[in-house]
């Protein structure tokens, strides 16, 4: 009894108690775009279907953090996607790089495409074949018959 | 021909059901660190135990070692925990901590309450700077480390009695041979 009544108060505790301070942002406008820009390309590996800049994570708010400084000194975005990769890997990156390992994830797309074409190609030739079979004697003239019988 | 046509999207289905059969069975949450077969990187850190002195990994430089990171907020690490003690036990291997994003009265605690402490040294990470520097995204991870300062081996998620026996130790005995 004396649980629900806790859980019944903790349930009537105003949320409002819980919010945060708006987390600190880069003074530079310029900059925030590029932390920005950045984090919406880089994946959570926390919450992988996120990006750096939709998670919640932990470690999604240090990485931003350590993007911003980065950006703060200067480095260019591709300086700072490079060292994420080299300690992250590939999947940091929200679209991965067309190398010797993702070549199926990149080209798999347009083979199965191509292997739908050959198949629909193959399929319409048989198809032209049978239309293209003449009629031989004995058909034509029952042809011929039927359509004297029905006039 | 015909009998292709009619195979052809049997023998699609049987790969793609390969492939999905494969993927079943793989942790999407594990992603292959690009930092085995790199130099570990290189840091100087408080100790846990006497936060006046410090540890680095170059002092380990002719020894093949374990590097654990590890929290007293961590569910995985308490699971792992009994596992650690038994490796410090047969001495099989020196086990180093890295106490990740915590504060060292917990930490502390943590390791008391715990059963005790595995590591020769744990050192502090309050930050997480470091850990971001060995791609360090799910506690608890355990790096495997060779006399040249190489991580040789990645683990992801709580070392198991089954891991240890079946791949970490082997593959430590292979290196110190080396």
């Amino acid at each position: 009894m004396r649980h629900y009544l806790v859980l019944i108060l903790m349930m009537l505790l105003p949320t409002s108690l819980l919010a945060e301070e708006a987390k600190p942002l880069a003074i530079d406008p310029q900059l925030e775009i590029q932390v920005h820009r950045l984090s919406t390309e880089l994946r959570c590996l926390v919450c992988q279907n996120q990006t750096l800049a939709d998670s919640d994570a932990p470690l999604a708010e240090d990485l931003r953090v350590e993007i911003r400084e980065m950006a703060a000194k200067g480095k260019s975005d591709q300086e700072i996607i490079d060292y994420l990769v080299a300690r992250y890997g590939d999947f940091v990156l929200y679209r991965p790089p067309v190398k010797a390992t993702t070549v199926l994830l990149w080209a798999g797309p347009f083979l199965l495409l191509l292997i739908g074409l050959i198949g629909l190609v193959l399929i319409l030739r048989s198809r032209k074949q049978i239309i293209a079979t003449p009629l031989n004697i004995d058909e034509s003239r029952k042809v011929a018959e039927l359509l004297n019988k029905e006039s | 021909m015909k009998r292709l046509l009619i195979l052809g999207p049997l023998i699609l289905f049987v790969i793609l059901a390969g492939f999905l059969a494969v993927g079943l069975h793989k942790d999407p949450s594990e992603v292959p660190s690009p930092l085995v077969g790199k130099p570990a990187p290189q840091f100087s850190l408080p100790r846990l135990d006497d936060a006046q002195q410090s540890f680095s990994p170059k002092e380990m430089l002719g020894q093949v070692w374990l590097f654990n990171v590890w929290a007293s907020w961590c569910a995985a690490c308490r699971e792992e925990h009994p596992v650690l003690l038994e490796l410090a036990k047969t001495n099989a291997v020196p086990l180093y901590g890295m106490d990740y994003k915590d504060t060292q009265e917990a930490a502390q605690k943590w390791l008391q309450n715990g059963g005790g402490n595995p590591y020769i040294h744990s050192v502090m990470d309050e930050t997480g700077r470091v850990g971001i520097d060995f791609g360090v995204y799910g506690v608890p991870e355990t790096y495997l480390i060779d006399k040249k300062g190489i991580i040789r081996y990645k683990q992801t998620g709580a070392i198991t009695t089954k891991l240890l026996s079946d791949t970490i130790l082997p593959l430590v005995k292979r290196l110190q041979a080396e």
